[in-house]
């Protein structure tokens, strides 16, 4: 397989990515661009992040033989990496040290974000207050409510959290809003993206971010297993944690990728996020990538329970991968996940968080069809804490 | 030449008034009368805004709007067919302002032969920069597109997009979203003399401008304002329509006398 050496120097995988955004800030990204692009060759950045990524973040983090889930199922082993062990408890904060690191070599002293679960303004705020920034989080209302325990993480931590009440108010919003506030405030203010979506070069920064999670994964099954993967598994929503386990085996093509979409209440009704299932190409936030959209290009509404898969575009280099046929894009409803998120609890003793219910739902149904020597790496994006009242809610136990 | 390039021709050193309103918004049938009460008060060029679901670069006032619209069920196809029953009694350069998606979703090649059919003159894409452009503007023929520099382009952007543009030039005043400012950003006389250094186009000032005051200062160096928020403002608070065109033509009367005493 030729290498994949994408983006191209405009930003391009191929028809996707690229910097579709007002005038306003397109100086921005591309001194963010040339900013980064030293930083990543210079040794005492790249010292600085792995100090704070071993001794803040937790990492290596542990790369787990689940055996009762293996055995329940009957068929490949499964190996969960535990992004949920990280401090913060999700893969987002790999993306925001690295994020705010770069903020402090601007010079910038404010930073701002977008949410959708909270994990991303959780740990853009647990980074901020680690460097000394001003931080301000955009949160849909509706998520506001569906994720109150991560809104007060978030203020104890320092940051304000802002409500945003146009749309759908959920995700999609929250990063419209952000946007808005970028272009008032680009001088001062770096804009940290939570996923591997928007304008060029934040789809590369934040794999770059990323990719340690496959990385990791890679070189402790080498030591565990002595080989790679047969299918890595993972949630797209935005599609980061996906994309950084991912992009360390793209030239390995013995190695299945399967990045797990929102179904929601079934890829047939209206109302599922599975935009590389259901999609097709259109620009929002900055890119062109798979989108919901109607037949006007408006963007239509997404829907999941997992309030980190709620959005109706996903990462530009998931929609190359899609289309060159590296990586395939499987659904799992909202009753899946739950169920997903009930046995990995009961069987493994880890609540998942929801996004990454919907990886071990589809590990359920693949699992079995594969050989018991064969083997699936999952990536455990983030753990369950968060989710624990809704899950109790839709299950009718009040707490 | 185009009708902009024509219209600018025959202004012969006045000051340019454009006049920006969304499409769709109380109803079509208000836009083709918005439409006529601008052209009677003096507008130079009509900008029409399509909605769009994620209008990134708006502020408040225009998201509103497009909301508004959006939910009466406006689509590209038809404020095309709005144009074309405009061109049947007017002459005056109409400029459509949208994001790239609506467009991309049409049909970048379609849209661009059903517009200029239609009588639409140019198009103004905020989140098409020249980087991205390049396909669209190899389909344009018969469309000025105007591109937009911000106060925050280097003097090589300046020099390419000035360039690149058709028209005129579009020069956001502020750092920020489309909104009425109670002030003019300082330093806006300096920017916009040194933009015209090297732009032998048209240049044109707006996002933030609210009112005559703000106007007559963009005036002094620009080639022209660009009014809307505050029209589109005067739009929503206006429901009866006898009213709302009497005071859209008051306030298009006053900024046409501060832009021209």
């Amino acid at each position: 397989m030729k290498p994949h050496k994408l983006p191209d120097a405009k930003g391009h995988f191929g028809k996707f990515g690229g910097k579709y955004v007002i005038e306003t800030l397109m100086p921005a990204l591309q001194e963010l661009q040339t900013l980064y692009e030293e930083a990543k060759e210079d040794p005492k950045f790249k010292e600085d992040l792995a100090y704070y990524l071993k001794h803040y973040v937790g990492r290596p983090t542990s790369l787990y033989f689940a055996e009762r889930l293996t055995e329940h199922l009957g068929g490949a082993k499964i190996y969960l990496k535990r992004e949920d062990l990280t401090h913060t408890g999700a893969h987002k904060i790999n993306n925001t040290i690295g994020s705010a690191l770069l903020t402090q070599r601007m010079g910038k002293k404010r930073v701002i974000a977008e949410t959708g679960a909270g994990q991303h303004g959780v740990a853009t705020a647990t980074a901020a207050s680690l460097f000394g920034l001003e931080c301000d989080v955009f949160m849909g209302e509706e998520d506001m409510k569906r994720q109150a325990l991560n809104v007060f993480r978030m203020k104890l931590l320092g940051a304000n959290v802002i409500p945003v009440t146009s749309g759908t108010r959920t995700l999609k919003d929250a990063t419209s809003e952000a946007i808005r506030n970028w272009i008032t405030t680009v001088e001062s203010t770096h804009y940290i993206i939570g996923s591997v979506v928007g304008p060029h070069p934040y789809p590369m920064i934040v794999r770059d971010f990323q990719k340690i999670i496959g990385e990791e994964s890679r070189r402790q099954l080498m030591e565990m297993e002595g080989r790679l993967p047969d299918t890595c598994v993972a949630c797209v929503g935005g599609g980061s944690n996906s994309m950084g386990l991912f992009y360390p085996f793209l030239e390995n093509e013995e190695v299945g990728l399967v990045g797990v979409e929102a179904a929601g209440l079934g890829v047939d009704t209206d109302k599922h996020g599975a935009s590389l299932t259901k999609g097709s190409a259109g620009v929002l936030h900055g890119m062109m990538s798979y989108l919901l959209h109607d037949d006007d290009g408006q963007v239509t509404e997404a829907h999941s329970i997992s309030a980190g898969l709620d959005y109706p575009g996903v990462g530009c280099e998931h929609s190359y991968l899609r289309d060159s046929g590296r990586a395939t894009y499987a659904t799992i409803t909202d009753e899946e996940a739950l169920d997903g998120f009930k046995l990995l609890s009961s069987k493994e003793g880890i609540i998942p968080a929801l996004e990454s219910a919907h990886a071990i739902a589809h590990v359920v149904k693949l699992a079995p069809k594969m050989k018991k020597d064969e083997i699936i790496l999952v990536c455990l994006s983030g753990r369950g804490d968060k989710d624990v009242n809704q899950v109790a809610d839709r299950m009718g136990v009040s707490l | 030449m185009s009708r902009i390039q024509q219209r600018f021709a025959s202004l012969n050193g006045k000051k340019a008034l454009v006049a920006f309103y969304t499409a769709g918004d109380p109803d079509m049938n208000a836009s083709k009368e918005i439409f006529a009460v601008i052209e009677k008060n003096g507008a130079d060029i009509v900008e029409i805004g399509v909605p769009f679901s994620d209008p990134l670069a708006d502020g408040p006032t225009i998201q509103a709007a497009s909301h508004r619209s959006l939910k009466n069920g406006t689509t590209l196809k038809k404020i095309i067919q709005l144009v074309t029953d405009i061109r049947k009694t007017s002459e005056l350069p109409i400029i459509l302002m949208t994001s790239f998606n609506p467009i991309f979703v049409y049909g970048q090649k379609e849209f661009v032969a059903d517009a200029v059919k239609a009588g639409v003159d140019g198009v103004i894409i905020p989140d098409l920069p020249p980087e991205e452009a390049e396909t669209f503007l190899g389909l344009a023929e018969g469309l000025d597109m105007v591109f937009l520099l911000a106060p925050t382009s280097t003097p090589d952007r300046v020099e390419q997009i000035g360039k690149i543009s058709k028209g005129f030039v579009y020069y956001i005043s502020l750092t920020g979203t489309t909104g009425t400012k109670e002030s003019l950003s300082v330093g806006l006389e300096e920017k916009v003399a040194e933009i015209k250094k090297t732009v032998s186009l048209p240049v044109l000032v707006g996002f933030g401008i609210s009112g005559p005051e703000q106007a007559r200062q963009a005036a002094k160096v620009a080639d022209g304002v660009i009014l809307g928020s505050a029209i589109v403002k005067l739009i929503e608070t206006n429901s009866d329509s006898g009213e709302r065109d009497r005071k859209l033509s008051e306030f298009l009367t006053s900024i046409q006398t501060a832009i021209n005493p």
